[in-house]
């Protein structure tokens, strides 16, 4: 049975990539997190019209990747099942957003 | 290679106590945990996103009224527990590194640290909320909020039932964001308890890896709230 082979894998066999993962990766990303909010302070200071709100959406959505990439470990993930749960997540959350918004941002009656 | 761990299953193999009988072994108890803590997180985004919708809906609706009564709150404070959650997740990967290694030292100080950040983000939060109720923001009977003039229009007057909505969505996002922190904490000391029992090893270190995951979720939560209650037309 494959699923055999599967589960009785070699206990020597290195669980976790990202367990080698070096600490200087992640204080990169520390740094970057904090440039991160820096820059979003200062977007809100600068008119950009309509873009402020997109601009920092824009920066909390790579920030929120960065740490759910690298410090949630979703890259070099041993489990991948795990992917499929993150992108449905991901998929309901735009389902109730984006429904929503075509009901609310449709009524021009009201 | 598969030979001797295949006969191995049948005989009574020495491993390790903390694996569960029901799991043939540690990599994949791991797994089902990691794969488990992943659906309660999915769970947790729609829960949080029902509100940012909520947000979303009203932000569109009352604009102007949003954008004054977001201008009553301190971006610096809220920019500073920013900065404290994010120092706070670098502690947080620290400690699931420590455990994965086996440094006992660094996962205790790691997991000490991250208990103070997130005191210090609840006691920021909590000089906030005393002002709140001191400029009588708190939606309810004494809320107040008169002539105030929306950002960009001097001459106009935001409406105080608007605003009222935008404090109700404040308090209960971050309310709810600061229960997280509360639960994050009580998990969190109970890791270093168990650490400083020593029950963590390289071999077994899944809750310090769990309770990492729901730490760096609240982080993010975080990381939407800050521009969407804090910074709204900042510019004007």
């Amino acid at each position: 049975m494959p699923e055999d082979t599967k589960l009785s894998r070699e206990p020597s066999e290195p669980a976790h990539e990202h367990h080698e993962s070096s600490l200087t990766g992640y204080i990169v990303i520390w740094l970057i997190l904090l440039a991160g909010t820096a820059l979003t302070v200062i977007a809100a200071r600068i008119d950009l019209g309509r873009f402020n709100a997109a601009v920092a959406l824009t920066i909390a959505t790579i920030k929120a990747l960065l740490v759910a990439l690298f410090f949630m470990h979703i890259k070099g993930a041993h489990e991948k099942l795990l992917k499929l749960v993150v992108i449905s997540t991901i998929f309901f959350l735009f389902i109730l957003l984006t429904l929503s918004m075509a009901d609310y941002g449709t009524r021009t009656w009201s | 290679m598969s030979d001797s761990t295949v006969v191995g299953l049948h005989h009574e193999e020495q491993h390790h106590p903390e694996l569960l009988h029901h799991f043939a072994e540690p990599q994949q108890q791991e797994d089902s945990a990691s794969l488990g803590m992943w659906i309660f997180l999915g769970t947790e985004v729609m829960f949080f996103g029902g509100l940012f919708c909520a947000y979303l809906i009203y932000r569109l609706a009352y604009f102007g009224d949003f954008a004054a009564a977001s201008q009553t709150l301190s971006w610096k404070l809220g920019a500073t527990n920013t900065a404290v959650l994010i120092c706070s997740s670098l502690t947080v990967v620290f400690a699931v590194y420590a455990a994965q290694q086996g440094k006992r030292t660094m996962l205790i100080g790691s997991l000490v640290l991250t208990i103070i950040l997130g005191f210090a983000f609840l006691g920021i939060k909590a000089t906030e909320y005393a002002e709140k109720f001191e400029k009588h923001h708190v939606p309810g009977p004494s809320f107040q909020f008169d002539n105030v003039p929306v950002p960009g229009h001097p001459d106009q007057m935001a409406n105080r039932g608007h605003a009222q909505i935008y404090f109700a969505l404040y308090f209960i996002m971050t309310g709810l964001h600061a229960l997280h922190m509360i639960i994050g904490i009580g998990f969190f000391t109970w890791l270093l308890f168990a650490a400083w029992r020593g029950r963590f090893t390289p071999e077994y270190n899944t809750p310090v890896e769990m309770g990492g995951l729901y730490w760096h979720f609240v982080d993010i939560v975080w990381i939407y709230l800050f521009p969407l209650l804090y910074l709204i037309d900042l510019h004007k």
